[in-house]
């Protein structure tokens, strides 16, 4: 056996849906942050709960990348791929680069699992010589989960329940970490079941020692703490990011969080989140549909509290026409889109920034809405925050848009203190405001707020066209094209208090920009820093504000002589930007519901550098 | 605070009421601008929601907190505004088409939940503001500009609608019976939970008389059945029918060969006798009006905000740094 130091390492775990693989990643990644290691994680599970088993279609799969070094992104190819079965194997092999390790279990490569996966009958990937390029460690973990059970008296389905166990604790082994973590987390998931947290933790260690004693995986690899900013950190999932930043959003403006919601993938587990924090005084409220979502959102929002929305792109979709009420009220209220593929149903568990052109336009009539975007997981977290500013301080809706990459993928935080959280400045008009008008505006054109509640304020909103300063009905053409001007400009002074766009990387005389926006940050981020430590000559911006743009970044773009514009999408920020400021960018697009890798946006920037 | 003295004038806002002359909503809104001074709460905390329609214009005619939002929504609106702000008094205002076709989904919701708001549902089997068609109310066979040759849709009964979703209370009256209206409307005030009150109200435009039998002086004391709790079932131009029930088969009966002892007593508690009263809904039998049943149960809001007190208790007032911090973190130095 030989022990090697490795800087980042790269680990696919797959099986079939119910084989318990987002819980072995998950503890494998809280494990491994809290050894120190900087990570990424993202999880690859399929539309359906229970997918046929043993079929491809049912594979479940989580990616991490961990290391001592900065990590940006789950990472491209990977060095380890785990498989509770053929399909699994099947399914997950092309990311697994030539020479990686395999570890799988030979049960789910029966007869049965080999038909499900597509097989011919003499077919077998481990006696065809296949797998001759890497280096398999095989074993039998249903046996061997069923024998380390033998005197539990539980039935066998329940002790089959603990196969994820075995491999995790053998994983554990090959990379010297402490089961600690993840016994005390069994300790409290089975508080009240004492013979399967048995059962559960001895499977855990018999992996752990399978993997000492058996010495059938020929190395183990040690990846030391990376070096990070000092700091207290945690672990974060950007749904878990938006549904904090909400509450911080409410706490630091003083309103009461109102939060409706319909159940969609990938947007429900901030629902499922803000339901967990009442004793914050959010008011969770699970709609019977999108529409009723958004609408009941807006009626909390009159009423003086912070409401919010979320959803994915069909939901959108369906609430544009009350987005727009939002608008014509001038109330502040955040819908968040956590982006999936599209259009209509679309890829539900994959990920796509296919709905920017959907926010920035989707509603009938001239009504502009602010654009906010994030990241990374961690980034959720100010970007929500910051969005539920501007919608506050503008009196406006706002759209936040995350996406399935980052809403399910993980990273170590260092998160903040509250007291160094921005404070939100709530425009309420006085009690005793005698002059009180509805649509009268300050230098920001953001009119004032007045609640139900406050004597002598009473008035009237609604979405028939608004007369200036007193929001009474109005048909006059004259006061329409003021209204819709005036709406409008008051968007774009939003450009007045958002920071400058800055540049994430690389100097303002490189010959190349990548100007991105959204969950790409990771992968352009990786590959920016490889070609900058190569001698490129390239700059990275990523934006958070989409609408209005920040107001250098057109003089910040012309200082380029290529533009280069990676989405997931057909070709959105693009539009925006050509349109805008009639710069020829160049773009760069991936559609396949999944992200982009460093390498294909490293060698893109490359051709470009290169001259083509 | 101080109790403030209300007249009816302190509800008419500044804005001219822009009905066609003749529209039954005139006097609906007169009833309604006359009840809130008896309701007992400051204007400040009164609030009118309504959606799309020519009803629902009426909140710029309230000089109260208002909104007048998207077609079929007031419902949904309504309830955000309600889980929100409990303290609040919340009236929806919404039409036959608002309430039944678009937003048939939200008010049946809105039920269920039992929203502590009012719901003041104007149905003149008609959709007026987009001049004429037929609406989820009319008739079948009716003749629109939509349908030259007769509409082919079965008609919701909307109170049976109502009664489906569970609603705590339920409620019919018109627009040619003020008095009525306005006792209606001081018990859906009253009602603790979401009150349907259907308010049968005359398009003098696109539907005329869609009513008559029910208001004519020569017919309406035959067509109408005015409910009372307690009382027996009596209707007729000289009360002289009553209604019987031979298990649970509605008859109509003379008072001249049937004792007074043996009608049918209304009971608003009685769920089952309710649900056959909704039924009273064609031309067999009176019309009822007045209130077909009342129940009480729990509101959504107090659930809401029993919740949040509960986890209060339990976990005490949410501290956002230890949201922050979560339950594992390691440091770096």
């Amino acid at each position: 056996m030989t022990q090697e130091t490795v800087e980042k390492v790269v680990i696919f775990f797959a099986g079939d849906s119910g084989d318990g693989i987002q819980l072995t990643g998950s503890q494998f990644t809280n494990t491994a942050a809290l050894y120190g290691n900087d990570l990424s994680t993202f999880p690859d599970f399929p539309a359906e709960i229970r997918a046929p088993q043993g079929t491809l279609a049912g594979v479940s799969g989580f990616q991490i990348s961990f290391g001592s070094t900065e990590i940006f992104t789950p990472g491209d190819e990977c060095d380890v791929l785990v498989v509770m079965n053929v399909a699994a194997l099947k399914a997950n092999l092309k990311r697994l680069k030539k020479g990686g390790a395999i570890i799988l279990n030979t049960d789910g490569f029966d007869k049965r699992n080999l038909r499900l996966a597509g097989f011919a009958d003499d077919e077998n990937p481990l006696t065809d010589n296949s797998l001759a390029d890497y280096r398999v460690s095989e074993m039998n973990v249903t046996k061997l989960t069923r024998e380390c059970l033998v005197d539990v008296t539980l039935g066998v389905k329940e002790k089959d329940r603990c196969k994820n166990m075995f491999v995790l604790g053998f994983v554990y082994w090959m990379y010297n970490r402490s089961l600690e973590h993840t016994i005390d987390f069994l300790k409290q998931k089975f508080n009240s079941k004492p013979d399967v947290l048995e059962a559960n933790t001895r499977v855990l260690k018999a992996g752990y020692n399978f993997a000492n004693t058996c010495e059938i995986s020929s190395s183990r690899f040690d990846v030391k703490p990376a070096k990070m900013a000092s700091g207290t950190y945690r672990n974060i999932m950007g749904n878990q990011a938006t549904a904090m930043g909400l509450i911080a959003a409410s706490q630091q403006s003083g309103l009461d969080l109102f939060y409706g919601s319909y159940p969609i993938t990938p947007a429900s587990d901030i629902l499922h989140e803000l339901a967990k924090h009442k004793n914050f005084s959010v008011r969770s409220f699970q709609a019977e549909d999108e529409i009723a979502a958004v609408s009941a959102s807006i009626g909390a929002s009159f009423g003086g509290a912070l409401g919010v929305t979320a959803t994915s792109g069909p939901g959108v979709a369906l609430k544009g026409e009350a987005i727009g009420l939002a608008f014509m009220l001038e109330l502040p209220l955040i819908i968040v889109n956590v982006q999936r593929g599209g259009p209509s149903t679309g890829l539900p568990t994959k990920t796509e920034q296919a709905d920017l052109l959907q926010a920035m336009y989707g509603r009938n009539g001239e009504a502009p809405v602010p654009v906010i975007s994030a990241s990374t997981p961690s980034d959720c977290f100010e970007a929500t925050l910051d969005a539920c500013r501007i919608a506050i301080e503008h009196m406006t809706p706002v759209f936040f848009l995350s996406d399935g990459y980052i809403a399910n993928g993980a990273e170590p935080w260092l998160f903040p203190q509250s007291k160094d959280l921005q404070s939100i400045k709530v425009p309420m008009t006085k009690k005793e405001n005698t002059d009180y008008l509805p649509y009268k505006r300050d230098d920001k054109l953001v009119r004032e707020w007045a609640i139900p509640g406050m004597s002598g304020l009473e008035h009237r909103v609604g979405g028939l066209e608004k007369e200036d300063l007193t929001g009474n009905v109005s048909y006059d053409s004259g006061n329409h094209e003021l209204m819709v001007k005036t709406r409008a400009e008051k968007v774009e002074r939003i450009a007045d208090f958002i920071p400058n766009q800055e540049l994430d990387a690389g100097s303002e005389k490189a010959t190349v920009l990548v100007l991105a926006w959204g969950s790409t940050y990771g992968a352009i981020k990786t590959a920016v820093k490889e070609l900058l430590a190569e001698g490129y000559s390239v700059a990275h911006a990523h934006l958070r504000y989409i609408n209005p743009f920040p107001k250098n970044l057109e003089s910040l773009i012309r200082a380029y002589d290529k533009v280069l514009i990676p989405e997931i999408n057909n070709g959105q920020l693009i539009k925006l930007i050509r349109d805008k400021y009639v710069i020829d960018a160049i773009p760069m697009n991936k559609i396949q519901g999944i992200p982009f890798e460093a390498r294909e946006i490293k060698n893109r920037i490359i051709e470009l550098h290169d001259g083509e | 605070m101080e109790n403030k003295v209300y007249t009816a004038k302190d509800f008419s806002s500044d804005q001219e009421v822009r009905w066609c002359p003749g529209c039954g909503d005139y006097s609906i809104l007169k009833q309604v601008q006359s009840v809130m001074p008896e309701i007992n709460v400051p204007k400040e905390d009164i609030v009118f929601i309504s959606g799309i329609g020519c009803s629902s214009r009426f909140p710029y005619y309230m000089e109260t907190f208002g909104m007048h939002s998207i077609h079929g929504r007031a419902t949904a609106i309504a309830s955000g505004l309600k889980a929100a702000r409990p303290d609040l008094s919340v009236w929806i205002i919404t039409g036959d088409g608002d309430s039944l076709s678009i937003g048939g989904n939200h008010l049946i919701h809105l039920l269920r939940r039992n929203f502590d708001t009012n719901v003041l549902l104007f149905n003149n089997q008609i959709y007026g503001l987009t001049k004429g068609q037929y609406s989820p109310t009319s008739e079948k066979g009716k003749k629109t500009k939509s349908t030259p040759m007769g509409s082919i849709d079965h008609p919701f009964n909307p109170l049976a609608l109502c009664m489906g979703a569970d609603a705590t209370f339920i409620a019919r009256t018109m627009d040619r019976d003020p008095k009525h209206m306005r006792e209606m409307l001081m018990r859906s005030n009253n009602h603790k939970g979401t009150s349907l009150l259907e308010i049968y109200q005359n398009c003098n435009v696109f539907n005329d008389g869609a009513f008559f039998g029910m208001t004519d002086k020569a017919t309406k004391m035959n067509q109408t059945l005015f409910l009372e709790h307690g009382q027996p079932l009596v209707f007729g131009e000289n009360k002289d029918k009553g209604i019987r029930l031979d298990g649970f088969k509605p008859i109509i009966v003379s008072l001249e060969d049937c004792s007074i002892d043996e009608l049918w007593i209304h009971n608003e508690k009685d769920r089952v006798k309710a649900g056959l009263l909704t039924r009273f809904f064609d031309a067999d039998f009176p019309r009822p009006f007045g209130v077909f049943y009342s129940e009480d149960r729990p509101t959504y809001e107090d659930a809401l905000v029993q919740q949040i007190d509960d986890a209060m208790q339990q976990k005490g007032q949410g501290n956002l740094d230890d949201l922050l911090k979560g339950s594992n973190t390691w440091t770096i130095d």
